[in-house]
């Protein structure tokens, strides 16, 4: 039992500096057991390293983006380079960063942990889908090393087909195998959740970040393979020269853009729906309170799921297809919102009257729901018929999505990396260091694209490396904010890293939590848990747990059983 | 009756550790299959999509271009794949029951039919070349339909029946593992569901191909 091993006074154990129990980390260091491991919790951590560097590589070419655009004219990038660069930026931000980030690392980790599993329902799956993750990486490197591809993340016809001169092929073999480990994990996510969950745990039990990725899961199998085929078809045509979406044979170029569209809106609530998980999560922790809604946080992440089928429309709007089509995608953008406006006002209510602390992840909870409201809301905006013909193709367009990429799940990706980095690496980070950088990204993040909501309203149009010198100031600010924003991304790397040798010794619950994952050691042992839970609570039982001695709460982690609640539950 | 099992299954080598007995093992095998065959199905969708909007544009062109598919061979090939669900059945059945050598007999006799169905299919493909009716700089269509929508037709073709056919290579390779597998007594009856998951696979690859046939092959068809 954790927690009942007795301390020798003196000992590195009692001064935190080792931990001194088996766990999954150590129990082998060979690279073998990495590289064919099942064991979720390893998967996630390298699904974490892969994904960490593909966004340094985005980042770096959004750096490359921001540069250029500090003067009007032209100096850092020819026309042709700079769209190879906003392309890579784009393609590697979506498929190898965005789409995988949450589930792949914090998903994969807690999944199991949070429903009282041993593991996933396909260990050897999830191992298979890093490995394809990996060789779609592979492909994007080789893309990157032989020049780069520049038809846009969106590969429209018929320049991706027909007249573009860049490794359109290779890219898309990078998106199809990116996309099929999505799919392997949703698959999955599905089965655990629907088979695996300990005793007592029923749906309306689960922690709202299981819902919210039983919904991405959703997603994921039925949206990733109609982009898998709609790259394949592209690959297809330019391969064998035959013209599916040729008009001289009389084919449609905006079919391939509805296939495309299919699956990239609902993509982008794939990018969105974990990280709103995970800010269920921190609020609640921080606030230390019960959610407020908890029925409507979960049935809104379903809702967003089935809507967010249905509104791919909007990114057609001024592509030629019909005005009707376009009144009713119009509609259905306003309905799609209004589920995330719940889950906002639900954690909105849950801050209320609650006892809030200002630790590193509620601070990019804040930001999150901040930003988040801003993005969404300029989302209804672009969802206006009238509006979105003027700043569709405009910088406010990329600063509605950055908002919410950015802004949402980036800022929700690094507070629940914050949160969960106890149980995952038995270590604490330095919390200082970390309200610094969430303080610097927040800043560095408006700086960046609050500008771009301006000059992109003025007319700036996107995807473009020169642009009239009127709107020079806001572009510099906007590359200001981006320095900014790099060192705050910068200072976590190197503090995470510095705490796995140098942090202090975590115990099973340093937050005091609520969740099953808390329960048990940190980092975890291979099989997770001594013995399986059994539940017997709702979710984020705070009252409850608050009314246990605050040493048994952080020291052994709330017994899942409740031993040692009061009497009266 | 559940204790029991527990009790066997415990000591199972077919249980794997982070499943508590083989009934969780099973649901969660079957559960997994049906979500990967739904990812199939959106996946053949687009494919039915494109073919759905340009046989809407041009009726009268595609319905002349599946004339010049050879209705012989694939009514064939429709035969030999709905046999082949049959002995794919029949040997899950055999599974189910422990006949581990009728059960690969079945597997065997599946793998046959599937890899005849590939063979018949590659004839209409040779068949299609000789036509100067594959797709690209080559193709030269002849008949009354507008040639450009004819080539739309005959990429939707192939591209449809070539993802089907893909499937069906991979099924039969999954189909011989299984085969040395079951031969290796891998799957004893409490331990059938990977060999139905298979099944499941096949059922589905001749499914989708029961809706090709109908749609490339018998458009605007009568029986004289």
């Amino acid at each position: 039992m954790i927690g009942s091993q007795s301390i020798e006074k003196g000992s590195p154990r009692q001064k935190g500096l080792v931990t001194s129990h088996e766990h999954y980390l150590n129990v082998n260091y060979s690279i073998k057991s990495w590289l064919l491991t099942t064991d979720h919790k390893r998967i996630a951590l390298l699904y974490l390293i892969s994904i960490s560097i593909f966004f340094v590589l985005g980042g770096i070419y959004a750096m490359l983006i921001r540069l250029e655009l500090v003067t009007p004219q032209a100096d850092v990038l020819t026309g042709d380079m700079y769209n190879k660069v906003f392309t890579m930026h784009g393609f590697i931000m979506v498929f190898f960063f965005l789409i995988p980030a949450v589930p792949a690392t914090m998903g994969n980790f807690l999944l199991p942990l949070m429903i009282g599993a041993k593991d996933l329902a396909f260990p050897r799956l999830n191992l298979a889908s890093w490995y394809v993750y990996s060789v779609g990486g592979i492909f994007t490197i080789l893309v990157l090393a032989l020049g780069g591809v520049d038809t846009g993340w969106t590969f429209y016809a018929p320049y991706s087909t027909t007249y573009s001169n860049s490794y359109v092929i290779l890219a898309g073999l990078g998106a199809f195998f990116s996309g099929f480990s999505s799919i392997f994990t949703g698959i999955n996510f599905i089965v655990t959740i629907h088979k695996m969950r300990a005793p007592g745990l029923t749906w309306f039990r689960l922690p709202l970040f299981v819902w919210a990725h039983y919904a991405t899961s959703l997603i994921m199998i039925l949206g990733t393979p109609v982009v898998a085929i709609a790259i394949l078809l592209i690959a297809i045509e330019r391969l064998f020269r035959i013209g599916i979406f040729d008009p001289n044979l009389g084919g449609d170029p905006l079919l391939y853009q509805h296939l495309f569209w299919f699956y990239s809106h609902p993509a982008v609530y794939i990018m969105i729906l974990p990280s709103m998980g995970i800010i269920s999560e921190l609020i609640t922790c921080f606030a230390r309170k019960r959610i407020f809604g908890y029925n409507f946080i979960a049935m809104s992440s379903l809702a967003i799921a089935v809507i967010g089928f249905f509104v791919w429309g909007h990114h057609m709007f001024v592509s030629g297809q019909s005005v009707y089509a376009g009144m009713i995608f119009s509609i259905l953008s306003y309905l799609v919102a209004i589920p995330s406006a719940i889950k906002v006002f639900n954690w909105t209510a849950t801050l209320f009257k609650g006892q809030i602390s200002y630790d590193t992840p509620m601070l990019y909870a804040l930001g999150f729901i901040g930003l988040f409201t801003i993005g969404g809301l300029t989302g209804l905006y672009l969802s206006a018929l009238a509006i979105d013909v003027h700043v569709t193709d405009t910088y406010f367009v990329v600063a509605h999505f950055h908002y919410i990429m950015v802004g949402g799940t980036l800022m929700a990706y690094l507070g629940g990396l914050h949160f969960w980095w106890p149980k995952i690496t038995g270590r604490l980070y330095p919390e200082w260091w970390g309200r610094l950088s969430a303080l610097f990204i927040f800043a560095g993040f408006n700086l960046t694209f609050f500008p771009q909501f301006i000059v992109g309203y003025m007319g700036m149009p996107r995807r473009y490396h020169v642009y009239p010198a009127e709107f020079q100031v806001l572009n510099v600010m906007s590359t200001a904010g981006a320095s900014v924003l790099a060192v705050g991304y910068i200072l976590p790397l190197i503090y995470f890293i510095y705490s796995l040798r140098y942090g202090p010794v975590a115990g099973p619950n340093p937050w005091g939590a609520a969740g099953l994952e808390w329960t048990t050691a940190s980092p975890p042992p291979t099989h997770n848990f001594e013995e399986i839970p059994i539940v017997t609570t709702e979710a984020y039982n705070y009252n409850d747990m608050d009314s246990q001695p605050p040493q048994q709460v952080t020291d052994t982690g709330l017994d899942a059983l409740g031993a040692g609640a009061p009497a009266s539950k | 009756m559940k204790g029991e099992l527990a009790l066997s299954d415990s000591h199972s080598s077919a249980l794997a550790h982070h499943f508590t007995d083989l009934e969780q093992q099973h649901d969660a095998n079957m559960l997994g299959m049906w979500t990967f065959l739904v990812t199939e199905v959106m996946f053949f969708s687009g494919m039915f999509l494109l073919y759905i909007i340009y046989r809407g544009f041009y009726p009268h062109d595609f319905a002349e271009a599946s004339h010049h598919l050879d209705i012989y061979l694939s009514a064939t090939n429709t035969v030999v794949l709905l046999c082949s669900s049959l002995t794919m059945a029949l040997a899950v059945r055999s599974v189910q029951l422990g006949q581990r050598k009728a059960a690969v007999t079945f597997l065997f006799l599946t793998l046959v039919l599937g890899l005849t169905f590939l063979g018949i299919k590659g004839l209409e493909y040779y068949h299609k070349y000789e036509d100067h009716l594959i797709p690209g700089s080559g193709f030269m269509y002849e008949g009354e339909a507008n040639p450009n929508h004819a080539q739309l037709f005959f990429i939707l073709y192939f591209v449809m029946t070539g993802f089907h056919g893909l499937h069906m290579i991979i099924g039969a390779g999954v189909v011989i593992y299984f085969m040395v597998r079951v031969w290796q007594n891998a799957y004893p009856p409490e331990n059938y569901v990977p060999v139905e998951m298979l099944g499941l696979y096949w059922h589905f690859v001749d499914i989708v191909w029961v809706f090709l046939f109908p749609l490339l092959y018998l458009i605007g068809r009568h029986i004289t």
